[in-house]
């Protein structure tokens, strides 16, 4: 058949005659193919509705969201969301995905920050530097990360004290098995104003940094921004709350009977987790950093100890900004991996996104509504993260000329 | 679509997806085995060995169903089956009966279109401590730390009693068992909960299982029983029997030991249940073959006690060993709840 | 043309300057170039120490090597529980598998790496045969092989088998099935035909935007729903399923990637000697593409094996779940028994990967070298 079309091809100009012309155009052969899939996958739809219609009304259940207005009946072990065993289906999966988004940023934030300091190490001059860099790398990227989260559990469980025993810090942050305790803030009214100084303080600090630029570029001064704004930013809020009277106060924890009362409590299970995601990660993202690195010409970097800049200098002023084009994108996608790698959280029973839609899954049996909202909010999760993560480029992009 | 193409093939190529056919009955003579659902591994109910042999109480019920229809014990296979995916497999038509310690509640018995046969054991959810905490009651655990398994009726029977006792709690629920008893043993939680044979079987793993107790207090009914489909009146009434065999046979004095000597018993009740031809007073032979009814041969019961036991001797030989008592299992004259109807 | 203040004659050699040269410099160079250099030297030699030395204390040095049960292991202060791992391997290996039919997953195990060997060593030829071998003929030998049933062969259900076999048959099922679809959605994503590149696109996005573990959640939940009353999918086979097109959507990346590299001469080339499409993607287009793809195709196998561990979460006994099960056993259960499970598991998982990974570091520098000169 493909030997006919050829020559047909291949025929000098004469229009192709008759019944062949339609069915060797390209066009319609397109069209044709496109409705068979078409047609195809509604057959498969029809097919996978109707089962499931039928299989629905075998075990009594209709498909429908209502049961997220149900009490839930079941208890999690941490929330930043008030939640109780009365609360409701829908409000135990909210709880279950801040617990993601939570346990996501910190990841985040942590993993690049031990990422970038693994990848500069692996390209140390220093041999130790650089081979405890690759023996860390190479360790930690071939192990499973379920595995790992695991083993990290076993391991902060271990050496912890008992709740009477627990380690205190200033008897008022307590460190045992049943996590960390530590004085919970309330704010009365009028926090805001603490709130505001510190915004102040920081867009202060953003418009004195572009004028401290400025007269960098003129005078050649360097006027030491970061010494003199960080003592500033830190107090701003303080201040604010001492003019309005000092409207925060804070709820000790205390120990009572089995367990420590009030304050908040971050349970060993999301240590354990954040523990292994980070030390995980940040291997993905530390060699992202070496072969961003890498990619950036050697010139460059000779060019800048030639300028007299240190080695310190010269990857922060020079090296990294111009790595950061080639790293972003792989970036993104590590970051994308980590949130979602966070459900293994079901794991070790840390009460995430995933964790609290299986319990749901269990109680009420609506398998294809919780299967239906999870998919929906990883991937709104995920959209959201590669979004962020494409402006964050364009932003670093380098300007030519 | 793919995925249904997938599975167009692979059902082609008989991948064990299996449907449901003919009676149950016809079935299991025809294969020649009984196809069993078990748990994954409970101490004392069902427990493969390193060789995967199978031993525990439930295990012993799907080897009497394999002696009363096929007159040989050995003749089972085990499926070991989670929680989530026991019922579907007994709905599809995997397995033809399902000894799982499976608690028997209203909508399992209405809504699922499964059958209970009985209650092979009485059981209901407990709380286990450490020694040292010092608490003797559950009513004295206003604040614990409770570990237990997520998405089980337990998560919701903990959550009502300490609601209805006016008590507080924190959970620490975990996907996996073994997770549970890890988090509780590394003392992550004050109190483990689970149903109290599980409890029991449990503390024998313990490295010090003197320094655990399990608290008086029951919180929850939990019947465990044999589970067949509904619309198989033949094989419902089989499984039944067999349960019912067996606590006929222990509260008539009747063991594996003694079964052939009991055979010239001149108990009417004995004769009966081991379906020994007897002459009537008019001279006629009585019809002592109660297995007719089942659709099976006279030697059913002998069968079951011959080559599996009594009551009593599966309890003691797969439960004794987790140190639990006879208790609510005790046979209905001796202050328990296992109750059989007469064989007549 | 000779100036007087240009030397004619070589200034004298003169040696490197003793701050440079010698082996102290080289040291230097090596261990401390500037002071902060050396303090982190000295404290990751330290560190790097401890952890070795713990490791060794633990693992060899006050481990229990004999024991007939947890007794020797309860000791306080007993490092690894040998005994545990000698006692359960053979069940590591097969789960449940029935004990005299063994010698079938060992027969698979060895057509297989016989076959994998023959495809990854670059001097042995037939590579086309091998490849139709392997993901064609070898998936069906081993499914008549370990199911049973026929051929006179006892039927062994798949909720018997466990361990590193349930482990190899997921990722090596993952990898067979995604490499063709694959290679069918990646084509399909850079399809002139509308509705299939958004299919394609839509399926490839979807499902790389959520964890596996909800893919897995989904197989094994939504399926049966899916299905005609009465069929209820087998549970090895449901996650089979997932992990097929979990893995398919990140193959068909790796060879979109592969597609893109080849420069759009080859197939203007192609269609001007007039070849169909399937023929110029068969004949010219895909040789090219996949052979530039190894390294990535490996890479997802490495991340694919490490993921197989995620099907313990769904109730499947792969290697993970066996050995963890295996902590549960009344007469290991001991403090040391989930450490040494961890570990022996830890290494088992790394020796794959990193032979794997060293694989593709190799077989890439090979690409290159013949690719660049």
């Amino acid at each position: 058949m493909t030997d006919n079309s050829m020559q047909a091809k291949s025929a000098p100009l004469p229009a192709p005659v008759g019944g062949e012309s339609w069915y060797y155009n390209p066009k319609v052969r397109g069209y044709a193919s496109q409705i068979i899939v078409v047609l195809l996958l509604l057959w498969g739809l029809y097919e996978i509705i109707g089962n499931t219609q039928v299989n629905l009304k075998k075990l009594n259940q209709n498909f429908g969201f209502d049961f997220l207005t149900q009490a839930a009946g079941f208890d999690l072990s941490t929330s930043l969301i008030e939640y109780s065993s009365n609360s409701t289906y829908g409000r135990a999966i909210v709880a279950g995905l801040l617990n993601t988004i939570l346990v996501a940023v910190l990841g985040i934030f942590f993993a690049t920050i031990i990422g970038f300091i693994v990848g500069v190490m692996r390209l140390s001059k220093n041999r130790v530097v650089a081979g405890a860099a690759t023996l860390y790398i190479e360790i930690i990227r071939n192990v499973p990360l379920l595995l790992q989260i695991f083993m990290w559990y076993a391991l902060v469980l271990k050496p912890l004290p008992g709740v009477k025993e627990a380690y205190s810090i200033l008897g008022s942050v307590f460190l045992s098995k049943k996590g960390i305790v530590m004085p919970h803030p309330n704010f009365g009214p009028g926090a805001w104003v603490g709130l505001a100084f510190f915004a102040a303080a920081l867009i202060g600090t953003w418009l004195f940094r572009k004028r401290a630029r400025m007269r960098q570029d003129e005078t050649g001064y360097i006027t030491p921004v970061w010494l003199i704004s960080i003592p500033i930013i830190i107090l701003s809020p303080f201040v604010g709350l001492a003019l309005v009277g000092w409207p925060l106060s804070f709820d000790f924890p205390e120990l009572k009977g089995f367990n420590f009362s009030g304050g908040m409590t971050m349970v060993p299970e999301m240590a354990a987790l954040l523990i292994a995601l980070i030390i995980y990660s940040a291997t993905f993202i530390a060699e992202t950093v070496r072969s961003g690195i890498q990619a950036v010409s050697h010139g460059q970097s000779e060019a800048s100890s030639a300028l007299g800049l240190s080695r310190g200098m010269a990857l922060r002023l020079v090296i990294i900004p111009q790595a950061m084009r080639v790293i972003i994108p792989p970036l993104a996608s590590q970051y994308l991996n980590l949130t979602k790698n966070s459900s293994l959280a079901i794991a070790v029973g840390f009460p995430d996104l995933m964790y609290a839609g299986g319990t749901v899954n269990n109680q009420s049996g609506k398998a294809i509504e919780v299967v239906f909202i999870l998919m929906v909010v990883y991937l709104s999760l995920s959209l959201f993260t590669a979004a962020f993560m494409n402006w964050f480029n364009s932003r670093m992009k380098m300007v030519e000329r | 679509m793919k995925f249904l193409k997938l599975l167009a093939l692979s059902s082609v190529f008989g991948f064990a997806a299996t449907a449901a056919n003919a009676t149950t009955l016809d079935d299991v003579k025809a294969k020649g085995f009984v196809q069993c659902g078990v748990s994954q591994g409970l101490i004392g109910f069902s427990q493969p060995d390193d060789k995967n042999n199978w031993t525990g109480l439930d295990v012993d019920f799907c080897k009497g169903v394999a002696a009363a229809v096929l007159g040989d014990a050995t003749k089972v296979k085990y499926s070991p089956l989670s929680a989530k995916e026991r019922f579907t497999a007994l709905q599809s038509g995997a397995i033809d009966v399902l000894s799982r310690n499976s608690t028997w509640t209203m909508s399992r018995d209405t809504s699922l279109g499964l059958a209970f046969a009985g209650v092979t054991y009485y059981d209901g959810q407990g709380f286990m401590v450490p020694t040292k905490l010092g608490v003797k009651s559950a009513k004295e655990l206003n604040g614990a730390s409770v570990c237990t398994q997520t998405g089980t009726t337990t998560e919701l029977n903990l959550a009502d009693y300490f609601k209805s006792n006016k008590m507080e709690y924190k959970i620490v629920a975990f996907e996996k068992n073994e997770e549970v008893l890890k988090a509780y043993q590394e003392g992550r939680c004050d109190v483990f909960t689970t149903d109290q044979s599980g409890l029991y079987a449990e503390i024998l793993k313990f490295a010090n299982p003197a320094d655990h107790m399990v608290l008086p207090e029951i919180i929850s009914k939990e019947p465990l029983g044999p589970v067949v489909r509904q619309g198989d009146d033949q094989w419902f009434s089989i499984v039944k029997w067999t349960y019912y065999a067996m606590l006929n046979a222990e509260e008539l004095g009747v063991t594996s030991a003694n079964v052939d000597e009991m055979k010239t018993s001149a108990n009417p009740e004995i004769q009966r249940l081991l379906s020994v031809a007897v002459k009537n007073p008019d001279g006629t032979d009585a019809d002592n073959n109660f297995g007719k009814g089942l659709g099976l041969g006279p030697d059913w019961a002998y069968n079951i006690v011959k080559q599996v036991g009594n009551y009593s001797e599966i309890f003691d030989r797969n439960l004794a060993q987790l140190k639990i008592a006879r208790g609510k299992n005790a046979l209905w004259n001796a202050g328990g709840l296992q109750y059989a109807p007469p064989i007549r | 043309m000779t100036l007087s203040y240009v030397r004619t004659i070589d200034a004298p050699k003169l040696a490197a300057p003793a701050s440079t040269a010698g082996i102290l410099a080289k040291l230097r160079d090596r261990f401390a170039p500037t002071p902060l250099s050396a303090v982190g030297t000295i404290v990751i030699a330290l560190f790097l120490g401890w952890a070795f030395w713990s490791i060794f204390q633990w693992a060899i040095l006050n481990s229990v090597w004999t024991a007939a049960d947890r007794e020797p292991c309860n000791a306080i202060g007993a490092g690894a529980c040998w005994p545990f791992v000698q006692a359960k391997a053979l069940q590591w290996v097969y789960g449940f598998y029935p004990i005299e039919e063994r010698w079938r997953a060992n027969l698979v195990f060895l057509l297989g790496g016989l076959s994998l060997a023959g495809l990854l060593i670059p001097k042995i030829p037939y590579k086309g045969w091998n490849a139709l071998f392997f993901f064609a003929v070898y998936p069906i030998i081993s499914y008549v092989l370990l199911t049973g049933g026929r051929f006179g062969l006892v039927e062994v259900g798949t909720e018997q088998w466990g361990g590193l076999l349930v482990t190899l048959i997921v990722a090596i099922t993952g990898i067979v099935a995604s490499l063709p679809l694959g290679i069918l959605l990646a084509l399909g994503r850079r399809s002139q035909m509308p509705v299939v590149r958004t299919l394609c696109t839509g399926f490839i996005e979807i499902v790389r935007g959520v964890p596996l573990i909800t893919v897995l959640f989904m197989a094994s939940v939504m399926f049966p729903l899916f299905m005609p009353p009465g069929i209820n999918p087998d549970k090895l086979l449901k996650a089979l399923v997932g992990v097929g097109l979990f893995s398919a959507a990140y193959m068909a990346e790796v060879v979109r990637g592969g597609l893109q590299a080849i420069p759009k001469g080859q197939y203007e080339a192609s269609m001007a000697v007039g070849l169909s499409y399937w023929r110029m993607m068969l004949l010219v287009v895909m040789p090219q593409a996949l052979k530039v793809v190894i390294p990535g195709i490996v890479n997802s196998f490495i991340s694919l094996f490490k993921d197989t561990s995620l099907v313990s979460i769904i109730g499947i006994f792969d290697l993970f779940n066996i050995v963890q099960s295996g902590f549960n056993d009344a007469k290991w259960a001991s403090a040391q028994t989930g450490n040494t499970g961890y570990f022996a598991l830890a290494l088992i998982y790394w020796a794959f990967c990193f032979s794997m990974s060293r694989y593709s570091q190799f077989i890439e520098r090979k690409l290159n070298t013949s690719y660049t000169r």
